[in-house]
């Protein structure tokens, strides 16, 4: 397999206090890895860092062989790099079907110029409609995104993120908040993505779903990589144990 | 048609120029200016300039709309730095240095202006017809704008630009174009105001004249473009009703702004909207 993404020992510190501290991995095309830790060891620090949102102070991250570490967010997901937030934001004055429209439309709003002379919207409503109806939201279509409980809302950041035709998708706590019932449903959602060719790196704290659904798991601890490798030889590390249970 | 008639549609028509103008940057797209008057200034001053020089209106007019577009795209770099209540008062700040600029320019006429601007050559009523056929371009411009990609885009940037980033918009580009389409068009109004007035004095362009013009977008609805012109033209219109209306314009205008924030943010548009749907509820519910 070839690394989709890599990130090479990377820094950045807030105040003096070291959120990511020498981390350096890699994640293969087609995998589904997983980005646990205590909390403070650095794994938001670590997405949002992937995802242009903050600058490393130094290292590098390479996205399919290209150093995208200068590029700014927009830039990123537009090479095939998506994001989604751990808190929601939907775009509060679309319906829910116009917030993946506005993602599904992507090659129309590439820059101003093409935007103003693009005008039809069913080619978007479609495939925006189709994407809805894959996730479980076909009936919300045109609700607004206010009146969805947190799990719908979840799962249409998802959905967002799916309609930008994204190679790998960074999700940060998608499950966060859920109740089990809820986080089961959107963690089977997630781990279907890379049967439709998405890579997957997930940051999460509910270690029952993220040993069920990964396939790899890389543990952060003081922003530096402590242990990488499949979930059930990771956790029975002793390391492991003592930096992420507390317990050794 | 009456001189009268002619000078009263050619107001109009430049003052719905320059509210649809600002609200293609605060309707459309979000970003607060409180200088707008600031652009509508470079324009006349440009299109004053260039016609004592002897240039002809037909290039005084696009030279207007290019310069104020210039700089105003020059100035919505401060748009990506600031955000919200910092940004309304940078655009603010711009707008007293543009006065500031002018009031001190021997050049430009200083505090008396520009006087003496060569006619348009064209008789009252031809040039309020020029004026309104520029109006209804600029109201078919923004119709267009509304209903592309651009205004879709437009409104994800107006909602949350760091979501915006993530569904791959190029926020930056977004902002600079909405801020150079509004300036250059208030840059329009400008020059199509020089060929009317014939003098232009520095006061015309002051933050009276941006709050105004934000009156006008405000009371119609921000973002609606229909709003915005039966807003423009009742409020262009309503000073010359009577002349106590003429003399507490001002009052008048911020009482209707705050009555508008408190009532129906939404202005105009907000409340034809909200009519339309009562109506139509009660139409449904109707045996």
């Amino acid at each position: 397999m070839t690394a989709l993404l890599r990130i090479d020992d990377l820094h950045k510190s807030f105040g003096g206090v070291a959120a990511a501290n020498g981390a350096s991995f890699a994640v293969d095309a087609g995998e589904f890895l997983a980005l646990i830790g205590p909390n403070g060891a650095g794994k938001t620090t670590a997405l949002r860092l992937m995802a242009g949102l903050l600058q490393p102070d130094s290292g590098r991250i390479f996205f399919d062989d290209r150093d995208v570490t200068s590029l700014p967010t927009h830039a990123r997901v537009r090479l095939g790099l998506g994001f989604t937030h751990q808190i929601v934001r939907p775009f509060y004055s679309f319906s829910t079907i116009e917030n993946v429209m506005i993602a599904a439309g992507h090659r129309q709003t590439e820059s101003p110029w093409r935007a103003l002379t693009a005008r039809s919207r069913q080619a978007a409503r479609e495939r925006a409609a189709a994407i809805l109806a894959r996730i479980g939201l076909a009936g919300q279509a045109d609700q607004s995104p206010r009146a969805l409980p947190l799990g719908q809302r979840k799962r249409l950041e998802v959905a967002r993120a799916i309609a930008l035709d994204p190679r790998l998708l960074l999700l940060d706590e998608p499950l966060a908040g859920l109740s089990s019932a809820e986080a089961a449903t959107m963690a089977d959602l997630i781990r279907a993505l890379p049967q439709s060719g998405i890579t997957v790196v997930l940051v999460e704290h509910n270690l029952g779903e993220v040993l069920r659904v990964a396939d790899r798991i890389v543990v952060l601890d003081g922003g530096g990589v402590l242990a990488d490798g499949v979930p059930a030889e990771v956790m029975a590390r002793a390391e492991v144990r003592q930096a992420y249970t507390g317990t050794s | 048609m009456s001189g009268y008639v002619a000078s009263l549609l050619s107001v109009i028509g430049i003052n719905m120029i320059l509210a649809l103008s600002l609200n293609i940057i605060t309707g459309f797209c979000g970003q607060v200016s409180l200088g707008h008057a600031a652009f509508y200034g470079i324009g006349a001053y440009t299109a004053a300039y260039l016609s004592k020089l002897g240039v002809p209106l037909l290039l005084t007019l696009p030279a207007a709309t290019a310069m104020a577009g210039l700089i105003g795209a020059v100035v919505g770099l401060t748009s990506l730095r600031v955000r919200h209540d910092f940004l309304a008062v940078t655009t603010m700040g711009i707008g007293f240095v543009f006065l500031g600029f002018v009031r001190k320019q021997k050049w430009l006429g200083a505090e008396l202006g520009i006087s003496g601007i060569p006619a348009s050559g064209l008789d009252p009523l031809a040039y309020a017809l020029l004026i309104a056929v520029a109006a209804a371009a600029v109201i078919a411009f923004s119709l267009w704008i509304k209903q592309s990609w651009m205004g879709f885009t437009f409104d994800a940037v107006a909602d949350d630009e760091d979501a915006a980033l993530t569904v791959g918009v190029n926020v930056p580009a977004y902002k600079l174009t909405a801020f150079g389409i509004g300036t250059a068009l208030a840059g329009l109004a400008g020059g199509l105001y020089v060929y009317f007035a014939r003098i232009i004095l520095p006061d015309t362009f002051d933050f009276v004249q941006s709050i105004a013009i934000l009156t006008m977008v405000v009371i119609g609805g921000t973002g609606s473009v229909w709003g915005v012109v039966a807003s423009t033209v009742a409020l262009t219109l309503l000073p010359e009703a009577s002349r106590a209306a003429s003399d507490y314009r001002l009052l008048i205008f911020g009482t209707m702004l705050i009555l508008v924030m408190r009532f129906s943010p939404g202005g105009l548009a907000g409340m034809a909207r909200s009519f339309l749907g009562s109506y139509r509820a009660r139409r449904r519910a109707a045996p």
